[in-house]
């Protein structure tokens, strides 16, 4: 008998999609810690870089400012490959995997979480100035008239405040990072796409077993948005806030149908 | 320039009772001169209200005596120090450092039009952070020195809430009482009630009211002539960037020397 093999296999769907293969939960698994991992560094960086571009020393301005202006002004895919590639051709710097308590991190992932984070902090710390100058000019001077030096006022006040403007586009962010994981494959990364496209290649189930990727990007970046939204309510609590007679549900759904409440916080 | 001295009883420098010396402040915004030479002492215990026209330099005035402003020129003391500036060993004015400006300004307690309030902590921790973080002292203290604070302006009952959960008056009292914890030798008022609504004004003049009745040294610029009355040792009229008139509240407000006093006061009463 013979089957087109341009027919969606569904067995094969929903049996990957269900009890996927230890390499497919792997690369799901690495897209998810470079993900995380990458996103924290580039907060850290992002905020000293947001803050050396207000700093009144007009060089570290200048550095600041040229560091924002490359990493945003270049592809990821580029970086990735200067990186992990470019570095190792010229010898300049060659990743090798490391063994950390018994956990062996792979070059290139080492090369891909660097990657990510340099990237991801350059639009980390515009959205961090733009926080920062959304706290009201008075709280730091309230904090002067207590006797705060500019750099308490800075730690005690400003920042704290801050967060709450940062939460949503920083949300935003990591959904496009989750999702740009998949360029990894380009250096060899085996995250969800790398393992994805092998699994296609292997099969020729393409269609089924990409169908099964999206759905995991999908369940990825949902799960996200939850957070996403306990977050910022957690953080409206904590501003004595609350958000009136809506449930944690309720406010997901309009996440999803409304665009316009993507908009930061009220004030 | 013209310029009052303050007919205060001490006017020398080193003199122990003076909390402010200001002599000859300028002050210039770009092209603007908003201060044109402006003197005043203030003693130990004395209440000064500033009034005036807006725009007549009484805030930028105040902003300069706890360093918010930095005068283009003049000399500008508390407590005998220069504010904002120090002598070198050549006795040479130079600029003090962010760590110096900060520790004289946790002598000086500042009171702003919009509160302020720091939104993201309660009442309590507003008036525990300056305790904890520029005196260091341990938290346990410093809560009971809040709430010493927070009782004092009539806030016993509303030590966990928010400032968005309070009114303007609750609000701006939790603010003097955050100042307060400082255990400030100076107050200084910029339109403390200006923001408020009218029925919630006098719960904040009373506690000013209190605060000179316990002999508190205070600088608040108002627009309250009623409250000024009663409450100021002296009063000062700002017209232009300058002093034009000061003395008692009698005198400035029943028998002003000044056609530009009369004149405001005209308007306003």
């Amino acid at each position: 008998m013979l089957i087109s093999t341009f027919q969606f296999n569904t067995t094969f769907f929903w049996h990957e999609l269900l009890r996927p293969s230890s390499a497919f939960l792997g690369g799901l698994w690495r897209t998810v810690y470079i993900s995380v991992i990458a996103q924290l560094l580039a907060v850290i960086v992002g905020l000293v870089v947001a803050l050396a571009r207000r700093s009144t020393l007009r060089i570290l301005r200048g550095v600041a400012g040229a560091y924002v202006w490359v990493l945003r002004g270049t592809p990821l895919l580029v970086q990735l490959v200067i990186i992990y590639d470019g570095l190792a051709a010229t010898d300049i710097y060659r990743f090798q995997d490391v063994t950390v308590l018994g956990v062996t991190v792979l070059a290139s992932v080492q090369a891909a979480i660097l990657t990510l984070a340099l990237n991801e902090s350059a639009y980390m710390s515009e959205i961090i100035r733009a926080g920062l100058a959304a706290v009201d000019a008075g709280q730091h001077e309230a904090a002067l008239s207590i006797g705060m030096t500019p750099a308490q006022a800075m730690r005690y006040v400003v920042v704290p405040q801050a967060l709450r403007f940062v939460i949503p586009p920083l949300g935003n962010d990591f959904n496009a990072m989750m999702k740009s994981t998949s360029v990894l494959s380009v250096i060899g990364v085996p995250e969800l796409f790398f393992i994805t496209q092998e699994i296609s290649s292997s099969t020729f189930h393409t269609f089924e077993i990409f169908m099964d990727a999206a759905l995991y990007y999908l369940a990825l970046t949902t799960i996200w948005a939850f957070i996403q939204t306990w977050l910022e309510a957690r953080i409206d609590r904590s501003w004595g806030i609350e958000r009136a007679q809506r449930s944690w549900w309720a406010s997901l759904r309009e996440r999803f149908q409304d665009p316009k409440t993507l908009a930061i916080g009220r004030r | 320039m013209a310029s009052f001295s303050s007919p205060s009883p001490a006017s020398s420098v080193d003199d122990t009772g003076l909390v402010v010396h200001a002599s000859e402040i300028h002050k210039s915004f770009a092209s603007q001169e908003v201060l044109k030479g402006v003197s005043l002492d203030v003693v130990r215990g004395e209440v000064v209200v500033l009034i005036g026209p807006s725009g007549s330099g009484k805030t930028t005035f105040l902003r300069c005596i706890n360093h918010f402003e930095v005068p283009n020129s003049g000399v500008m003391q508390v407590n005998g120090h220069l504010i904002g500036t120090k002598l070198d060993r050549q006795g040479k004015r130079v600029e003090a450092s962010a760590r110096e400006v900060a520790t004289q300004r946790a002598e000086i307690g500042f009171v702003f039009q919009h509160f302020n309030l720091f939104p993201n902590r309660t009442a309590l921790e507003n008036v525990m952070l300056g305790p904890i973080k520029v005196q260091k002292m341990p938290k346990e203290k410093a809560r009971t020195v809040a709430i010493d604070q927070l009782t004092k302006v009539g806030l016993a009952n509303k030590i966990d809430r928010y400032p968005a959960q309070l009114s303007g008056g609750q609000k701006q009292r939790v603010a003097i009482a955050r100042s307060l914890a400082m255990n400030p030798a100076l107050m200084l008022f910029d339109e403390p009630t200006s923001a408020l609504d009218p029925e919630v004004i006098g719960e904040v003049l009373s506690v000013i009211r209190d605060l000179a009745n316990e002999g508190m040294t205070m600088v608040i610029v108002s627009h309250e002539i009623g409250f000024a009355r009663e409450v100021a040792d002296r009063v000062a009229m700002f017209d232009d960037g300058q002093i034009v008139e000061i003395g008692t509240p009698q005198q400035v407000f029943d028998n002003p020397t000044q056609a530009r006093t009369k004149a405001f006061l005209s308007k306003v009463l």
